[in-house]
């Protein structure tokens, strides 16, 4: 693997993983769902991960949200580990590490308010000593959206491409260094993926944000991201900028995956 | 909700409950003058205007006894559907929710509790208690009812889990109880509800098992009493049909009413179990075709003009 | 990169297939009803492949389960008329189509067909019932005969016929289930969203199964129901565009792809993210606002509110089909833009 990509002392670097693995099951029948994965983020970098289903993406982001237990390996966000945290220190990470998912419909409680929501999350911001109300207001206007129209609205009242902005809304709050995303678009129409996308891109000019979207559309990887990360069977086999991964690949596997990716345009 | 939900079946069912519940609440209030202790004649004297249902063996009033009788079943079946609800539950949740060691030890206890004999346990706590309130025989049926709820209630629990939003609630940094309490059970309700009615029903039922097998509450009387002295004093064999037909059809009626209610209840919240009727379906194409093609003509003219 | 060229003819060049026309399906709601397809009118040729293609709620699997004949509460057919191989049938509330349609002369392959068989039965199980739905008299060893005959024919095993559903990947189940739908060779085959739930390259099988079965005479025609352009164009001879109930703009699918002209079509082939260094370059805006409410939806062209081009005309008028019943688009700026295409203007 790349072990050039892997320098933690780098100032810029935000979030670093090392030789993560996820094994699920014991003894012989243990599948590892995440093998030896390494990589490191830099200060507003957009690194996309891409694989096809079961190639452990979506485990190795619940694994960095600690949403998952670790099997081993470990993680640092800005050089303090991170792997192992508790309670309260969890409680921190968790205002610097945040995340969208793939379903704007189940990532709802449909019992919740908009506001309620956001309050909830607010939480965590009780010890940083801010205006929860500016904060959510702002939140809401960052991603398009009328703090007023929707605060009080509860879910079923919005529509799949509102709930997932809200989404956003609700991880931006609390002024993360790392939002995962993982398949936040897929579930959303090609015309609405757009604005959902460059919501994310900007954020990364605006608000030095650095984030990690997880895909297994490679035309999204190619439009959104500086890095791609490229997983199968749990193991991390091509990792480079995006043009060096999409339009010269190097590994088999990614250079078969881009085979079979279906074009609107010949490629000349 | 809207009331359109409800099905003919719910409301029957509810009827029916309605029902019971006056007379076992209200009946004692209504027909005043007699009560347990009130001796109005012979042994099994036939119906008559004095005594509407007749008396029993020992020359009590069947009907005031039915109306006291439905009271304490009622009072077993709803202390008793709470407790066993409430226990299921929670470990249900607790269970289904938490999920890895917890969730085996506590299924392990469920199990264990299922695979004894309700009825055995029953017994034998009865046997073990010297007097016997309504309300501790509720608890006793209740601490033997819960498991299969439990076991219920963790399915739905780990369907539950699998919902984005508990990690959404997670990354918020809500505490354990908090997400069951407002992200699990609020998705459960409907079901906890159900579940609390079949409760009801079961509590009756296994209420008047025991009392028939002489191991019911030992103060007042209940359904299942009145059928126990109706055997003890052989009724059946003096042709004394009204010792032991009112309290059978009463509580078949009980059971009969929250069962139907409980199934209606599963209609109302998951309405594709539900038929559609063959004529509203046909009416209301009839209107849209109407519609349509009033709408046609509409264009029609407004296109040529 | 080879991009795979539709391999088929039509067998007899022009012969129509199937004709529908007028059809109109309303899903009965509480607030009332939602008419997800309003006036659609199609033909699609002997052999030929019709991609329908639009976002969601633009109709596209209503219209699928109409020309299926598999429509059913709370879904209802209001009316049209279906002409499938000189047969013809006219919906009507009071008739059910005839019931032995369905398998033999028109087929579903529904969405998420491959998690749709019961995991407690073999796969061979549901080819039995899929058989003896229209042959009763078969014994069930005859029906697994020829079910295991169809799979070795296309080169897939057989043994997946004695597999429970969750023994097979989820490719290998899609494809098992498609040739299992098709063992009645339907004349059309409708297949909704066949290969969303896929990774590309089980996409990629299963698109080549489906040009197989259509070399192999299995099935006449099919349509192929997506929200995925460029997996249309693998596949597709000629792709419709819906949008909010109605066909926005119906032609072959390289002069779709290259040659827009309804701005919907140009809105939507903008918004597309494929790996292609082009889309690095630039930065891909979507379509703003939201698509109408089927429930009350806008007077004169549908999609007026979302249009850069939109004119006065078309916020009143319904917008005329540019074009014949083989390539056209329902819009009055193709109108005034006689073979222009519309990606120069948006």
């Amino acid at each position: 693997m790349n072990e050039n990509m892997n320098k933690p002392n780098d100032d810029d670097i935000v979030f670093a993983a090392s030789g993560l693995t996820k094994t699920f099951g014991r003894s012989e029948k243990a599948i590892r769902a995440v093998d030896d994965v390494s990589f490191a983020m830099r200060r507003g970098e957009i690194i996309t991960v891409v694989g096809e289903s079961g190639s452990g993406k979506s485990t190795l982001a619940r694994m960095i949200l600690r949403l998952l237990p670790i099997t081993s390996g470990t993680m640092a966000l800005n050089g303090t580990d991170v792997t192992r945290l508790r309670g309260r220190g969890l409680q921190e990470y968790w205002r610097q590490v945040q995340a969208v998912f793939q379903d704007p419909f189940s990532a709802f409680n449909q019992f919740f308010s908009v506001r309620r929501l956001l309050h909830r999350s607010g939480k965590l911001l009780r010890h940083a000593d801010v205006d929860l109300d500016s904060r959510m207001r702002a939140a809401l206007e960052q991603v398009g959206m009328h703090p007023a129209e929707v605060l009080d609205k509860y879910p079923h009242e919005l529509s799949g491409g509102q709930r997932q902005r809200i989404m956003i809304a609700r991880a931006l709050m609390m002024e993360p260094k790392l939002l995962i995303a993982d398949e936040a678009t897929s579930m959303l129409d090609a015309s609405l993926r757009a604005t959902i996308l460059n919501v994310l891109f900007d954020l990364r000019a605006d608000a030095d944000l650095s984030v990690l979207f997880i895909t297994h559309d490679i035309g999204q990887a190619c439009y959104l991201s500086d890095r791609v990360l490229v997983m199968q069977h749990g193991k991390l086999v091509e990792n480079g900028p995006t043009e060096d991964v999409i339009f010269n690949p190097k590994h088999d596997y990614t250079q078969r995956l881009l085979a079979d990716v279906p074009r609107l345009h010949d490629v000349g | 909700m809207k009331l359109s939900r409800f099905t003919s079946r719910f409301y029957v069912a509810l009827g029916i409950v309605f029902l019971v519940a006056f007379f076992g609440t209200l009946g004692p209030l209504l027909f005043t003058g007699k009560d347990l202790t009130t001796v109005v004649g012979g042994l099994y004297d036939a119906p008559s205007g004095k005594a509407w249902l007749g008396t029993d063996n020992l020359g009590h009033d069947v009907f005031t006894y039915l109306m006291y009788g439905t009271r304490s079943s009622l009072i077993v079946g709803v202390i008793s559907g709470l407790i066993a609800t409430f226990i299921g539950v929670v470990v249900g949740t607790v269970a289904g929710y938490v999920g890895g060691a917890v969730e085996e030890t506590l299924m392990a206890a469920t199990n264990i509790m299922l695979a004894i004999p309700q009825i055995v346990v029953l017994v034998l706590i009865s046997v073990a208690l010297d007097s016997r309130s309504v309300t501790s025989v509720a608890i006793v049926i209740a601490v033997t009812s819960w498991p299969w709820t439990a076991r219920a209630v963790r399915a739905q629990a780990s369907s539950v889990r699998t919902r984005e939003h508990l990690d959404i609630a997670r990354l918020s940094g809500a505490n354990t109880v908090s997400i069951i309490v407002f992200d699990v059970l609020p998705y459960m309700l409907s079901y906890v509800v159900m579940v609390f009615v079949l409760q009801i029903s079961i509590a009756i039922l296994s209420e008047a098992a025991l009392s028939l097998l002489g191991l019911g509450p030992s103060e007042g009387t209940s359904l299942g009493l009145m059928l126990h002295w109706a055997l003890a004093w052989e009724s059946v064999r003096n042709s004394a049909w009204w010792a032991f037909v009112p309290p059978t059809i009463m509580l078949t009626m009980v059971a009969f009413g929250f069962l139907l209610l409980q199934s209606s209840l599963d209609e109302v919240f998951n309405p594709r179990l539900r038929r559609d009727s063959g004529r509203k379906r046909r009416k209301r194409i009839a209107s849209a075709r109407t519609a349509a093609e009033a709408a046609e003509a509409a264009t029609t003219s407004g296109s040529g003009a | 990169m080879i991009v795979m060229e539709p391999v088929l003819e039509p067998s007899v060049p022009g012969e129509i297939l199937l004709r529908a026309s007028n059809l109109r399906a309303e899903y009965e709601a509480a607030s009332g009803g939602i008419v997800a397809v309003d006036d659609v009118s199609l033909s699609i040729r002997d052999g030929e492949v019709l991609g329908v293609a639009g976002e969601s709620g633009c109709g596209k699997s209503t219209l699928g389960a109409v020309l299926s004949l598999t429509a059913r509460p709370p879904l209802y057919v209001l009316g049209g008329e279906l002409e499938i191989a000189g047969r013809k049938l006219s919906f009507d509330p009071d008739h059910a189509p005839p019931r032995l349609w369905r398998g033999s002369v028109v087929s579903l392959l529904p969405q998420g067909a491959m998690n749709s068989i019961s995991p407690t039965i073999r796969i061979g199980d549901f080819a039995v019932d899929i058989i003896r739905a229209h042959e009763p008299g078969v014994s069930r060893k005859e029906a697994i005969d020829r079910a295991a005959e169809r799979l070795e024919q296309l080169g897939l095993p057989a043994r997946a016929l004695s597999s429970y559903p969750h023994q097979l990947s989820g490719g290998m189940k899609q494809r098992v289930v498609t040739v299992l739908s098709t063992l009645l060779n339907p004349r059309l085959l409708i297949a909704d969203e066949p290969t969303s739930a896929l990774d590309v390259s089980t996409q990629k099988v299963m698109i080549e199964l489906l040009i197989e079965l259509l070399d192999r005479r299995l099935v006449g025609s099919v349509i192929f129901v997506t929200h995925d352009l460029p997996v249309l164009r693998m596949i597709a001879h000629r792709i419709a565009i819906m949008y909010a109930g109605r066909i926005a703009e119906i032609g072959e699918t390289e002069e779709i792809i290259n040659r827009a002209r309804h701005p919907y079509t140009g809105a939507l082939l903008a918004s597309v993210l494929v790996p292609e260094p082009q889309i690095r370059r630039r930065r891909i805006t979507g379509i703003s606002g939201a698509p109408p409410s089927l429930a009350d939806p806008p007077p004169g062209c549908r999609f007026h509110p979302r249009c850069n081009l939109a004119t006065d005309v078309c916020r009143t008028t319904q917008p005329p089909q540019v074009g014949d019943w083989h390539q056209y688009a329902a819009c009055w700026w193709a109108q005034d833009h006689q073979g222009e295409a519309v990606v120069s203007y948006l």
